[in-house]
């Protein structure tokens, strides 16, 4: 099997494992228990499949045999009349599903905002996406957390516990909700992509980018109308497309202004700027759009050569008064160095110097060296550095701040 | 939830360890350690487990060895302590050790004393 084909093969998996889990726990909301069923539809179909051939339609089979033994054990534990219609229902369910199998409705939209729903602990809902849409095992998500296995499987099981127990619905939220709602389903989808991005070099955290990726293209395709969705699969594009240039060839990092545009890929760039073309039809209206159109800004600047710092500090002034957040202010702060100077770029970071939050934010104190090397303050820059330096955990990143540091000296 | 973080090193690691680096390393993590607020504090650096010395008390007797407690290739060599939410904030500062390279940070959490 060629490459392509074994990658579209995995795909097709991919695509169906999400459709089915979605399917079988929809009406029951027992992820947990969905997930067992279908293993062992997966398990039957790996022995009987070798010798039978595969089914016309492998998802109708897998989705019935699953169905079968979800029954099974919801009649086994529960004998009520009540229980009896119900699976009643899902019975028919399943039979309209099997009889015309192209139609087995898609339930990963409603399944990823079950796994965002406020009720569910923030730091699970990524991993709890990546498990159930992806099928990702808790050992591959744990890798790529930093977390040791055993706990993440825990906190897996107790999340899906909570789906069930609150009774957490399987639905695509009213539209005054919606907003709110899909930005939970975009922060988990966007935290599982920066997992792949801050990780320089690491392979389980590589993997996870495009994981990110491919569900940014599913809610894109399943919610077409929503230019949050787009504005957010257009950053990760965008950071994506310059992945190789992060690194020259010894592996030293290298920062966006020095690095080479012809290492970028120009196809994911031109897929990201269509995309934010599109969300932006109507005007940008959230925080992803506003992002994609600086990292937008940032290539224009770099392959056209064109100073263009001031609308990237707009751009910036109207994420920060939609979001607040200190780690914009940080990156405003960078952009104003250019446009005003590194003095006021300083000063700008006042603001949060207080914030227990950025005490060992590691790109706040690289920021504050870099900026405060260029006023020339070499106290403040070295002291900055030197912490920047011993909150890194990437070895690229260190020996960068370091070399920075040096010419902090010999300048 | 205060840890107590504990370096185990690899000796022959560690000698093949470019020294200068790991040290400017080290200096600027305790910087980083020291700023980070009150529960974090940079430990002790301990000398070679080859020079410990084991004591064992048993029925009145006491009994003092030479060398290291556990016979392994990764030896206690020094700890800190740091005071975060998470686990994935204690994972991230085990990370940032200088000494993860050349060995082992084992995180363990601290029993805190409840008032009587």
């Amino acid at each position: 099997m060629t490459a392509d084909a074994r990658q579209a093969a995995e795909q097709v998996a991919r695509d169906s494992y999400g459709r089915l889990l979605a399917f079988l726990a929809a009406r029951t909301r027992d992820v947990a228990g969905a997930e067992d069923a279908l293993a062992e539809a997966f398990a039957s179909a790996l022995k009987s499949w070798p010798e039978t051939g595969v089914p016309a339609n492998p998802d109708a089979w897998l989705l019935t045999v699953a169905r079968r033994r979800q029954t099974d054990t919801i009649r086994r534990r529960q004998t009520r009349v009540a229980g009896e219609e119900h699976i009643q229902l899902m019975s028919e369910e399943i039979e309209a599903a099997s009889a015309s199998p192209d139609v087995i409705p898609d339930r990963r939209l409603a399944l990823m905002f079950a796994c965002a729903h406020p009720d569910v602990e923030a730091g699970m809902r990524a991993p709890l996406i990546l498990q159930t849409i992806l099928g990702m095992t808790a050992v591959d998500i744990a890798a790529a957390f930093l977390i040791p296995p055993a706990t993440m499987g825990q906190r897996l099981v107790r999340a899906k516990a909570r789906i069930r127990d609150n009774g957490i619905p399987f639905a695509i939220p009213e539209r005054e909700d919606l907003a709110a709602r899909l930005d939970a389903v975009l922060e988990a989808i966007y935290a599982a992509y920066a997992k792949g991005w801050t990780e320089l070099g690491d392979t389980s955290a590589d993997r996870m980018a495009d994981e990110a990726i491919w569900l940014g293209r599913l809610v894109v395709s399943l919610l077409p109308e929503e230019p949050e969705a787009k504005g957010m699969l257009a950053l990760m594009l965008y950071a994506e497309a310059r992945r190789e240039a992060r690194r020259d060839p010894t592996g030293a990092y290298v920062p966006l202004e020095s690095q080479d545009i012809t290492l970028w890929d120009e196809p994911q760039i031109l897929a990201a700027e269509s995309l934010l073309h599109h969300a932006n039809a109507a005007g940008p209206t959230g925080r992803y759009q506003i992002e994609a159109a600086i990292q937008s800004a940032h290539i224009a600047r770099c392959v056209s050569g064109k100073n263009n710092w001031q609308s990237v500090v707009a751009l910036y002034d109207v994420l920060l008064a939609l979001t607040q957040s200190p780690v914009v202010t940080l990156n405003r702060a960078a952009a104003l160095a250019e446009t005003l100077g590194p003095k006021a770029a300083l000063a700008s970071l006042d603001s949060i110097a207080d914030d227990k939050r950025m005490a060992d934010y590691q790109p706040y104190w690289a920021a504050r060296g870099h900026l405060a090397a260029r006023a020339g303050r070499k106290e403040d820059a070295h002291e900055a550095l030197t912490l920047a330096i011993g909150l890194s955990t990437d070895d690229a990143v260190r020996h960068y701040l370091m070399a920075q540091r040096v010419r902090l000296q010999d300048g | 939830m205060r840890y107590m973080m504990i370096i185990h090193h690899d000796a022959d690691a560690l000698a093949k360890a470019p020294q200068q680096e790991l040290w400017a390393d080290y200096a600027a993590f305790n910087q980083a350690l020291a700023k980070a607020g009150a529960g974090f504090s940079s430990g002790l650096r301990l000398h070679e487990a080859k020079g410990a010395t084991v004591v064992r008390s048993k029925a009145g007797k006491t009994e003092v060895l030479d060398g290291p407690y556990a016979d392994t290739r990764e030896q206690l060599a020094g700890y800190y302590f740091i005071d975060v939410p998470t686990l994935e904030q204690a994972v991230e500062w085990a990370n940032r050790c200088p000494s993860a390279k050349y060995g082992a940070v084992e995180i363990r959490p601290i029993v805190e004393q409840t008032a009587s």
